[in-house]
């Protein structure tokens, strides 16, 4: 017998209400969704959820002492915590730009985490050699 | 040695130290506190009282009015803001009428001037949203509003200004003795030895008395609790309201605040624990429902905080001044609560007289300076004021806090007054930082930066209110793992 | 003091400001102003680090900062001239604004139109009287956010979340993720207060117990947050006697509700609609000062950051527009009210003419869930008698999520014909 599911798809601010007939991953009905996304996003959530990561990382020398970072594609799920504290260890050097890398092909997943922003550098700093990650 | 010891820096020991500080004497202020005024001086209704319900013959009747009669003097002098606005007594019933006529004679008996009995009707067009079975009012010309943690940190700082020192975070945990006499005080920085020790503390004054070795005094922390409105409320409410006392309370007033906010308060509650300062669902509930009695058309939503004050009520239902015979070089000041706060001036120059009378050799000092000045208040400045400080200082340009317009010139300046402001709530209640309707959502992170960078500490260090009180705990990257 | 002029003058440069300004100097306000507090533009967006922005305006899933700088970007191109680091102090009915500031001092500014952007803020503690000590470790979420995302400070290690709107539920994910605990989220009502996609990716992915029906009675601890006692709630909000149970944390987060900021409206003179805490306002939004229009959140608090944006377009087209040509044709003029399950409508007043232009869209909200078909409908006269004018079908309607009705033009013939009859109409919500 097929297992009814409800999810609410997390793809955009709209969080459709979608009903899905399941048996094991596969797929069997699905309703409710407004877009054809709702069913990529229950197909994924099936098999392999993915979120999208948005935390922040250090800044040496910046107006701001962190930068806001995010991934450039949603993450596995199951990789959120590590992605996060492997970002707690990195430290950039002001000044940092949007959209730099932070860090690429973060934890092998092919997917790069990059800054959603811009920091300007405190005045007076002056980037040594060798510092920033 | 010092010659005074005060214990207690709350609004009755700030005066006695100031009123000391025009002498030559080495005097020492202390507190357990990380500020003056922290205990029931900073919660307590606000109010100035004309004088007209203690008991004739009192202490607290003698003493309230003299004290009244003292506050344009001291609150001019040390910039204070005070407002006589007269207070009212507001009668809902025909027994209430009676309670009026009892107050007004009793208040004529007091020495009161400017009281008058006031009807209905003309009550109901001087406080428009007053309830409609109002049968007449009791005014008192004399009545006013003050900031009571402003008068206390006005005067404390005016007596350090006259040389006089101060210990915070300074806990008596004992007496020294010679013979029967007090010489001193054991403290938790150490031994402290003078002439006289004054007792001026609050709900502790008992327990300071038992440890002097004086039994037969006890002093109840009385619980009230308070609710703040929005200066939206001022709309609603344009005088202070008292209702008619019953005989098992003085009921929930209703007062306009000196800074334009409303307050309803307070309950009356006696407890056993000397530092609980918690508000309860059955004490707001008590204290909305009675200010309904009197301004129906109050709202709830205008609330924008509660709290609670202890007050320092003692066994014998007056102010306790005493110089015990058997304990020379003690004074003890106990029971002092309402109208402790209007009493205090006077209080202080009580104490100065006994001093005198024990021998205390009280000289003037020609270096004496009784005027003081407070931190510029951005938002009572006219404009033209308002450029001019910006343009002598452009900090005061920068508003920090959004609700009651509170510049980083302000903060500024608390934090190197003194008696500087070392906490968020020493701050908050030198500039009223935080203290309108967002309760700091917005000033909290700045005033945080700025006081890091003004006191030399770390954001990590600042706390609310002294102890472990912290207000952030790590940097947000810095995870133990 | 200096004094300065202009022809539009924006103040708060969130989504809506930006959005706002943006839009009046493309409908033909020149010399447009856009005033700010902070030291950089985007207000509250910089420290909102998560995506979910800009789905609608750019169709891209974007962060705030990202979201922000978008804007940021535009009001450059469009030649927008700002003042930041400044703050209003007060507004008059003749749009004469005085701001401070550490470079400039006092400035006056006399605006041909005044846009109202400021936002809105969150309902503090003493807004719930939640009874208990008073010890450091109680914030707003949104406070708590800008400590954590800018400031770069934790609040605390264990939190309670009380309130489940959004930024409490996105703080509940962004705690959890740099390290901290959060062992309860408690909501008083049966159902949670932001949107559901937030429950899915900040909730339950990360395990974290929400309690429904439930809220905090009380507060303990002496210098820090020791503890919250939570109870369970009857149907009207009362504590449960008998449910009382203590969680241990040290830190208490209030996402409780967010309040239009309308100090400055209420100065300047226009008329506050007590149902949505925000000025009444036109099709236009514009309010009832003339040359006053208001932007965004302070009319009413939006769930996303697009739909702020764009109202504030049309802030900004109507402030463009008054200063062009002055204030409009206004025609007949219709009240709009909220009727059955309906808490607020906006706009609160609708111009036939401006109707007659092009469609305008009402914004609503459910007073109750409805997990089924309903009906909005925008009717004439009451109950069962009322005619209706309008019927859009829906799904479902809940509270967190604003409904909208667009009404078209060819409804404008139909309500003059009505004439006086037509004066005043509702819009409700049935099943």
């Amino acid at each position: 017998m097929p297992d009814e599911r409800e999810f609410i798809c997390v793809t955009c601010p709209v969080g459709c209400s979608i009903l899905a007939k399941v048996e094991g991953q596969e797929l069997i009905e699905i309703r409710g969704q407004a877009c054809q996304r709702g069913e990529a996003f229950v197909r994924e959530e099936l098999t392999a959820p993915r979120r999208m990561l948005t935390t922040t990382v250090r800044v040496r020398g910046g107006k701001l002492p962190l930068v806001p970072v995010r991934s450039s594609a949603p993450v596995p799920q199951g990789l959120l915590f590590a992605l996060a504290r492997a970002l707690r260890q990195v430290e950039l050097s002001a000044p940092v730009g949007d959209h730099q890398p932070v860090m690429l092909n973060a934890l092998d997943t092919g997917i790069d985490i990059v800054t959603s922003r811009a920091v300007e550098a405190c005045e007076g700093y002056e980037e040594k050699p060798g510092a920033g990650t | 040695m010092y010659d005074v010891i005060i214990i207690g820096a709350g609004v009755v020991g700030a005066h006695i130290a100031r009123a000391l500080s025009r002498y030559r004497l080495r005097i020492l202020l202390l507190d357990k506190a990380t500020d003056v005024g922290d205990g029931t001086t900073k919660a307590n209704t606000a109010i100035v009282h004309a004088g007209y319900d203690a008991k004739p013959g009192s202490n607290k009747a003698r003493l309230n009015v003299a004290g009244n009669a003292l506050f344009e003097q001291v609150c001019g002098e040390l910039d204070v803001e005070f407002d006589r606005c007269g207070t009212y007594v507001v009668g809902v019933s025909e027994e209430d009428r009676a309670t009026l006529e009892d107050l007004y004679r009793r208040g004529r008996q007091n020495g009161i001037r400017g009281l008058s009995l006031v009807g209905g009707p003309e009550m109901r067009s001087r406080e428009p949203g007053i309830t409609e079975s109002v049968t007449g009012a009791l005014f008192a010309a004399t009545g006013g509003l003050v900031d009571p943690f402003a008068l206390c940190y006005a005067a404390a700082e005016n007596a350090v200004g006259n040389g006089a020192e101060l210990l915070l975070e300074t806990e008596v945990q004992g007496f020294l003795r010679e013979d029967d006499a007090v010489v001193g005080v054991r403290t938790n920085r150490g031994e402290f030895r003078s002439r006289w020790t004054v007792i001026s503390a609050g709900v502790h004054a008992d327990d300071l008395m038992r440890a002097a070795g004086l039994d037969g005094f006890t002093i109840t922390p009385r619980k009230g609790e308070y609710f703040v409105l929005d200066r939206a409320a001022r709309a609603q409410v344009r005088n202070v309201l008292f209702p008619c006392p019953t005989p098992v309370s003085k009921g929930i007033l209703v007062t306009p605040t000196i800074h334009g906010n409303v307050m309803l308060g307070p309950t009356a509650t006696d407890i056993d624990d000397k530092e609980n300062l918690s508000t309860t669902p059955e004490g707001l509930n008590e204290v909305l429902t009675g200010a309904l009695k009197l301004i129906p058309g109050l709202e709830s939503r205008q609330i924008i905080r509660s709290f609670t004050g202890l007050r320092a009520s003692g066994s014998t239902g007056d102010f306790m001044i005493d110089a015990p015979k058997e304990r020379p070089g003690l004074l003890i000041l106990a029971g002092i609560e309402s109208p402790g706060l209007t009493a205090s001036p006077a209080i202080a120059l009580e104490v100065v007289e006994m001093l005198r009378e024990a021998g205390l050799e009280l000289q003037e000092r020609a270096e004496y300076v009784p005027l003081r000045r407070g931190i510029p208040r951005f938002s009572q400045l006219s404009p033209a004021e308002q450029e001019a400080l910006i343009a002598r200082d452009p900090r005061y340009g920068r508003i920090i806090c959004r609700c009651e317009t509170v510049t980083e010139g302000e903060v500024v300046a608390a934090c190197h007054g003194a008696i500087p402001a070392r906490t968020y709530d020493a701050l908050k209640r030198r500039t009223r930082v935080g203290t309108g309707r967002c309760q700091g959502g917005f000033d909290l992170p700045l005033v945080l930066e700025i006081m890091a960078r003004e006191l030399g500490l770390s954001p990590l260090e600042i706390t609310q209110k002294g102890g472990a009180s912290n207000i952030v705990v790590r940097r947000t990257k810095e995870v133990a793992e | 003091m200096r004094s300065l002029t202009c022809d539009v003058l924006v103040i708060g440069s969130g989504p809506a400001g930006l959005a706002a300004a943006y839009e009046a100097k493309k409908h033909g306000a020149e010399d447009v102003l856009l005033l700010e507090r902070n030291d950089e533009l985007g207000g509250i967006l910089q420290q909102c680090i998560h995506t979910g922005f800009g789905v609608r305006e750019f169709g891209e899933d974007l962060s705030g900062p990202e979201y922000a700088w978008r804007w940021i970007a535009r009001a450059r191109s469009a030649d927008l001239r700002v003042l930041s680091e400044t703050m209003v102090l007060g507004v008059d009915h003749s749009r004469r604004v005085v701001a401070s500031s550490r470079a400039l001092g006092l400035v006056e500014i006399l605006p041909r139109a005044l846009v109202l952007a400021m936002g809105c803020r969150e309902r503090p503690r003493g807004a719930l009287a939640i009874p208990g000590s008073r010890p450091a470790g109680v914030f707003t979420a949104g406070t708590a956010q800008r400590l954590v995302n800018i400031e770069g400070y934790m609040p605390g290690e264990r939190y309670v979340i009380l309130g489940s709107g959004d930024i409490g539920m996105i703080m509940a994910r962004r705690l959890t993720l740099e390290g901290a605990q959060v062992v309860a989220v408690c909501e008083i009502l049966p159902y949670i207060s932001g949107l559901r996609r937030n429950l899915v990716q900040c909730i339950r992915d990360f395990d974290i117990p929400l309690h429904l029906c439930t809220t905090v009675t009380e507060v303990r601890g002496r210098d820090r947050v020791e503890s919250v006692i939570v109870s369970r709630v009857d149907e009207q909000w009362r504590p449960i006697a008998g449910t009382r149970q203590e969680i241990p944390c040290d830190t208490l987060l209030l996402s409780v509700g967010l309040v239009p900021e309308n100090e400055l409206t209420r100065m300047a003179g226009a008329t506050i609609d007590p149902a949505t805490g925000g000025p009444v306002v036109d099709e236009g939004h514009g309010t009832d000062v003339p040359g006053i229009f208001a932007a965004g959140n302070v009319v009413h608090v939006y769930d996303l950051v697009d739909d702020v944006s764009a109202a504030a377009r049309i802030a900004g087209r109507s402030a463009g527009r008054y200063v062009r040509q002055g204030a409009p044709e206004a025609g007949q003029r219709i009240r709009l009210r909220a009727g059955e399950n309906v808490r607020a409508v906006v706009p609160q007043i609708l111009g036939l003419a401006a109707l007659e232009e092009g469609p305008v869209v009402l914004q609503f909200r459910a007073r109750h869930p409805v997990e089924g078909p309903v009906r909005a409908e925008l009717v004439m006269g009451e109950g069962a008698g009322a005619r209706v004018l309008l019927s859009r079908r829906h799904r479902y309607v809940r509270p967190a999520e604003m409904v909208t009705m667009s009404l078209p033009p060819a409804l404008a013939a139909e309500l003059a014909a009505a004439g006086d009859s037509a004066r005043d109409l509702a819009v409700r919500i049935i099943e």
